[in-house]
C-alpha cells in the first residue's frame, strides 16, 4: 500500500526541470498520506481490541497448557538421541503488518532445520499461517508436510487445534520427536520466540520415568498422547494470536507516527510554495502596473 | 531473592527421590482443573477429587499413587477442605496425578452441573437415539454414539 501510493506520487516530481513540485503535487501527497495515517490509526484501535480480548482468554489458556506440558516436565521426559524423524510446527498467520512476527519463527525454524539436517535427521514441517509457508517455500519446500491457511481471522478456539492435530496424526509421518515454535507473549511492547517439544507415543513409553505412573495401558496413553498435543499446539496458538495482535498494534502506531512527522513536513513545505505562489503573482501584477 | 533460588533449586532434586516421612508437601495437593476457556482451579488445596474415567471412576486423595487417565463424559466432583463439594459435568480429557501430589485435570468442555438444563438433555438424547438407526456411515456413526453416551451421562448426573 505504501510502496504503491509513494512510486505513483514520485513520479512527476522526477520529470520536472524545477526543484520545487508544484502545489497540486504537494496536494495529492498529502491527501494520500492522510488517508494512510487514518488506515494505520484504525488498524492500532482494532489491533488493540483484539489483543485485549486475546489477553484476557490467554490467562485460562496459559494455566491449561502449562497443566498439560507438566507430565512432561514432572516425569523429565526426554527423547533418545538416536532417533532420526522430526516434526516442527511454526505457529504464525496469514496476515502481515505486524513487525517481525513471522520472520523470527521462520528464522527459528530455518536455523533447526540446519541443526537437524546437519546431525542426519529427517525433518518435516507443520505451517500454521500462510505467511510461514511463504517465507518458507522456496527455499524449504521439500520438508513442508501440511499448510494452514485462515489462521488469525479469529481467535483460535480448541477445535482449530484438533483439526491441526488431527491432520498431522493421519498424515502418516511417523515422527518420534518434535518441537512447536511459536512466540510467546511477554508484554505488550515485547514477546520472544519459543520453542516446547512435543514427543510421540513410542518415546512417553519407553521413558524411564514412565514406571512410576500406575496402570496405564497402550490405549489410555494414546489417548492421552492425543490429547496432550491438541492441548499444546491449541496453548501455542494462544500466544502467537495474543503477540501478533500487541506487534501489530505497536507497528501501526509506529506508522501513524511516522505518517503524522511526514504530513508536518508537507504541511511546511505546501504553505512555503504557497506563499512563493502567491509572491510570485504580485510581483507579475505589480511589475506589470508599473510598465504600464 | 537469590536464596529463594538456591533453595527451590536445592528442593527439586528431593521431589525426585522416593517420599519420606519428611516431606510435607505429599500431605496437600495441587489441583488444576482448566478447560480450553476457563480455569476452575488453580493449584489449590482439596481433600479429594472423584473422577468418571474411560476405565472406571475413581476418587483421588493426596498422595495418590502417579498415574494417567482420560476421562469419559461424567460428573467431576471436588470435595473442599472445609467439607462442600462442587461438582462439574466434563465432557472428555485427561487427568495426571504426579509424583508430587500435583493433579491436573484438563477437560475439552467443563460446566458447573447447575448450567445444565434436564429436559433439553432429555430432549437431546431421543434426538441422537433416533438419529443411530438412520446413519450408515461410520464416522457419522461414531459421532452419535458419542452424543448418546454425553446425553446419557447428563440425564444420569442431573436425576
Amino acid at each position: 500500500m505504501f510502496a504503491r501510493t509513494s512510486a505513483a506520487v514520485f513520479l512527476p516530481q522526477c520529470g520536472q526541470a524545477r526543484s520545487m513540485a508544484t502545489l497540486k503535487d504537494i496536494t495529492l501527497r498529502l491527501k494520500s498520506i492522510k488517508n494512510i495515517q487514518k488506515i494505520t490509526k484504525s488498524m492500532k484501535m482494532v489491533s488493540a481490541a483484539k489483543y485485549s480480548r486475546a489477553e484476557r482468554s490467554l490467562k485460562s489458556a496459559r494455566v491449561y497448557g502449562t497443566s498439560a506440558m507438566a507430565l512432561y516436565e514432572k516425569a523429565e521426559i526426554k527423547a533418545p538421541e538416536d532417533k532420526n524423524k522430526h516434526v516442527i510446527i511454526g505457529v504464525s498467520s496469514d496476515r502481515g503488518l505486524c513487525g517481525a512476527i513471522h520472520s523470527s519463527v521462520a528464522k527459528a525454524i530455518k536455523s533447526e532445520i540446519a541443526k537437524l539436517s546437519g546431525a542426519g535427521k529427517e525433518v518435516m514441517i507443520v505451517n500454521v499461517g500462510d505467511k510461514l509457508r511463504g517465507l518458507l517455500y522456496r527455499t524449504h519446500g521439500k520438508h513442508i508436510l501440511i499448510n494452514c491457511k485462515e489462521v488469525g481471522r479469529k481467535p483460535p478456539t480448541f477445535t482449530d487445534a484438533s483439526v491441526i492435530a488431527t491432520e498431522l496424526l493421519d498424515s502418516g509421518y511417523e515422527f518420534d520427536q518434535g518441537s512447536i515454535i511459536y512466540n510467546r507473549f511477554r508484554s505488550v511492547i515485547s514477546y520472544k520466540t519459543d520453542e516446547k517439544p512435543l514427543f510421540s507415543i513410542d518415546t512417553v513409553a519407553s521413558s524411564e520415568n514412565m514406571g512410576i505412573y500406575d496402570d496405564i495401558d497402550a490405549d489410555v496413553l494414546r489417548n492421552y498422547q492425543e490429547f496432550a498435543l491438541v492441548n499444546i499446539i491449541y496453548f501455542g496458538m494462544k500466544e502467537s494470536t495474543t503477540s501478533e495482535q500487541s506487534a501489530r498494534m505497536t507497528a501501526m502506531d509506529g506508522a501513524s507516527k511516522n505518517a503524522s512527522e511526514i504530513i508536518e513536513k508537507l504541511t511546511m513545505t505546501f504553505n512555503r510554495t504557497r506563499q512563493a505562489v502567491i509572491t510570485k503573482e504580485l510581483i507579475e501584477i505589480i511589475s506589470g502596473a508599473a510598465a504600464l | 531473592m537469590m536464596a529463594a533460588r538456591f533453595l527451590l533449586r536445592r528442593a527439586v532434586p528431593a521431589l525426585r527421590h522416593a517420599r519420606c516421612y519428611a516431606d510435607a508437601p505429599a500431605a496437600q495437593m495441587s489441583f488444576t482443573f482448566a478447560s480450553p476457556t476457563q480455569v476452575f482451579f488453580k493449584e489449590a488445596n482439596v481433600k479429594q477429587i472423584d473422577v468418571p474415567t474411560l476405565t472406571g471412576a475413581f476418587g483421588i486423595l493426596p498422595a495418590h499413587v502417579p498415574t494417567l487417565q482420560v476421562l469419559r463424559p461424567g460428573v467431576v466432583t471436588v470435595f473442599n477442605d472445609d467439607g462442600s463439594s462442587a461438582k462439574y459435568f466434563v465432557s472428555s480429557g485427561s487427568v495426571t496425578v504426579n509424583a508430587d501430589s500435583s493433579v491436573q485435570l484438563l477437560a475439552e468442555e467443563a460446566v458447573p452441573l447447575d448450567s445444565l438444563d434436564l429436559a433439553a438433555a432429555k430432549a437431546n438424547l431421543e434426538k441422537a437415539q433416533s438419529e443411530l438407526g438412520g446413519v450408515s456411515d461410520e464416522a457419522a456413526r461414531a459421532e452419535v454414539l458419542i452424543s448418546i453416551e454425553a446425553n446419557e451421562a447428563i440425564v444420569k448426573a442431573l436425576e
